[in-house]
């Protein structure tokens, strides 16, 4: 799913073309956990997370995830035109590693093999073991996590979908959503926490609204416990013209949520603080 | 690197090392709906220190063409046919659940062309229950599904083959999907279940080889129960071999389980 727009991505159908092309598909699915959906599954070959988010759930760390499903066959894509291997890297022998093919070494983990060997020995990129402890304990509490992401997601959406001030709100919950129908397809234990809304007012209104706010911290992560709220036009955004927002797709009212773990009576309550703050401030 | 088999391209692995004719060669032979890289740390390991390594995909399963074996026997002759095409005048053999049942009858058949005999969670006889063998042929994830939890001793298995990170699990469920689609014409996993279910010369093989023999077990394989391979063991005795038995803390994939553990023993073994 897109951040912040949540576009749900067509994985079937994309993975369909990638292996049409001869190309693995890889999903980023940090905004969905494996609890939302697991690519693999769905016809993806790799996916990634970022652990900092959802699956550590406190934003305490800094880590990812990278995920070889063993289903994309390295050595037996190759160009049409002159049947040369696409994936000279991990089928043809590696001067760096003692010639090592890597897709002779493993059938089926031959890019994780490649991936965390290489890593380790040039860039030296191991987590620490707290890091690593932190993301561990974490997931032990996702499935609890995610299901009150998703309760608490539900009951704000309709609330902010409910109130006159609020221009649009971008969650495929809603039918107005483009990918409402593909993602009670895909995703049917919800669409994630991390969307958008537009409040109908400019960059200062926009400004007002995350000032008001009490319950939700301004923070740039997402999947965190706590809420988290942020105003790309006057923060991540906010060298842009109008325009140049408008064609990203931010609007000065746009204001991009992470619901957390809180009470959604408390979240609601703190919204609808701030939407009359903003109102007032026109 | 390939070789030319009875008419079928085989592929083996050897550790990314030429054949040497001044070194020991060794054969490593894959169970059922497995290939070379079941083997990848102790087959890199012994290319690296000394040996030349034949890690072969069986015919018909994955990188080799051909007839995939539909008996023992058949499968013995097609690595006899092996040794004649690599020029290996005499080789030891390491062969792990079906795999042990096709070196246990290319050694007999062999004879003096064979040093050391290793058997990796064998059992005579190898039945396969019929609910299993249907399974295989009529519902292969089903089946593979159920295989590879009797394969494995732990749900948290300690860190394994390809190492630290690695979910054997799921590595092994998406080596067993390869496998058997890497065949359009033959179920290979049906076809290898059936050739350990009906092989019926385990103990005339066993008295027949003429060199030295390891059975490296699991205490907890759900496969080939350890139990199940002490009438060959005693065979073997009576019949004046030289006999090590050797049992792993583990389930049926011993080099995925236990990979420095099993390279040790089979370092060992063929060290002696």
């Amino acid at each position: 799913m897109g951040n912040p727009g949540l576009d749900v991505l067509d994985i079937p159908t994309v993975a369909q073309i990638a292996h049409e092309a001869g190309v693995p598909l890889l999903v980023d699915s940090t905004l969905t956990s494996p609890w939302l959906i697991k690519p693999l599954e769905h016809g993806a070959d790799l996916v990634y997370h970022s652990a900092t988010k959802f699956l550590s759930g406190h934003g305490t760390v800094i880590g990812g995830v990278v995920v070889d499903g063993g289903s994309f066959d390295w050595e037996g894509a190759k160009d049409a035109a002159t049947g040369v291997g696409k994936f000279a890297e991990l089928s043809a022998p590696y001067d760096g590693f003692h010639n090592m093919i890597f897709t002779e070494e493993s059938t089926v983990g031959a890019f994780l093999l490649r991936a965390r060997r290489e890593g380790l020995r040039d860039f030296g990129a191991c987590m620490s073991p707290h890091t690593a402890w932190l993301i561990l304990q974490g997931i032990e509490t996702l499935p609890l996590r995610m299901a009150r992401h998703m309760g608490n997601t539900e009951k704000v959406v309709q609330f902010l979908a409910s109130q006159p001030f609020v221009a649009r709100v971008g969650h495929p919950l809603l039918e107005s959503h483009p990918s409402h129908a593909l993602a009670r397809k895909l995703l049917p234990r919800g669409a994630g926490s991390v969307f958008s809304f537009d409040i109908k007012g400019n960059r200062e209104q926009g400004k007002k609204f995350i000032e008001t706010l009490k319950l939700f911290s301004h923070l740039a992560n997402v999947g965190d416990c706590r809420s988290l709220v942020i105003h790309p036009a006057s923060t991540t955004h906010f060298r842009m013209s109008d325009e140049a927002l408008a064609n990203a797709g931010i609007s000065q009212g746009t204001i991009r949520l992470s619901i957390g773990l809180e009470d959604p009576d408390d979240l609601i309550e703190d919204l609808k603080r701030a939407l009359k703050a903003a109102e007032k401030a026109a | 690197m390939n070789l030319t088999v009875n008419g079928a391209t085989t592929y083996c692995y050897t550790g990314g090392k030429t054949y040497d004719p001044a070194k020991p060669t060794v054969v490593m032979i894959h169970g059922v709906l497995n290939d070379h890289s079941v083997w990848i740390l102790q087959s890199r390991y012994l290319a690296n220190h000394g040996w030349n390594v034949l890690a072969v995909d069986l015919p018909g399963h994955c990188r080799s063409g051909g007839e995939a074996p539909q008996t023992v026997e058949q499968a013995a002759d097609f690595i006899a046919a092996l040794l004649d095409a690599a020029g290996v005048a005499r080789t030891a053999l390491v062969g792990h659940s079906w795999g042990s049942l096709i070196a246990l009858e290319a050694a007999a058949r062999l004879k003096d062309r064979i040093s050391h005999l290793v058997l990796v969670g064998t059992a005579y006889p190898m039945k396969v229950s019929q609910a299993l063998l249907d399974a295989s042929l009529n519902e292969p994830e089903k089946a593979l599904k159920m295989i590879n939890v009797f394969s494995r001793s732990t749900l948290a298995a300690p860190p394994s083959a390809l190492g630290p990170g690695t979910w054997i699990y799921g590595a092994s469920l998406a080596l067993g999907r390869r496998v058997l689609t890497s065949n359009k014409t033959v179920n290979v996993f049906h076809r290898g279940f059936q050739a350990c279910d009906r092989y019926a010369n385990g103990e005339q093989a066993i008295a027949q080889i003429s060199c030295p023999v390891l059975f490296l077990l699991g205490s907890q394989d759900q496969m080939t129960l350890p139990k199940a391979a002490q009438g060959l063991i005693v065979k073997a005795r009576e019949s004046g071999k030289q006999v090590q038995v050797l049992t792993l803390p583990v389930g049926h994939h011993q080099m995925t389980e236990t990979p420095d553990e099993t390279l040790f023993a089979i370092r060992d073994f063929l060290g002696r």
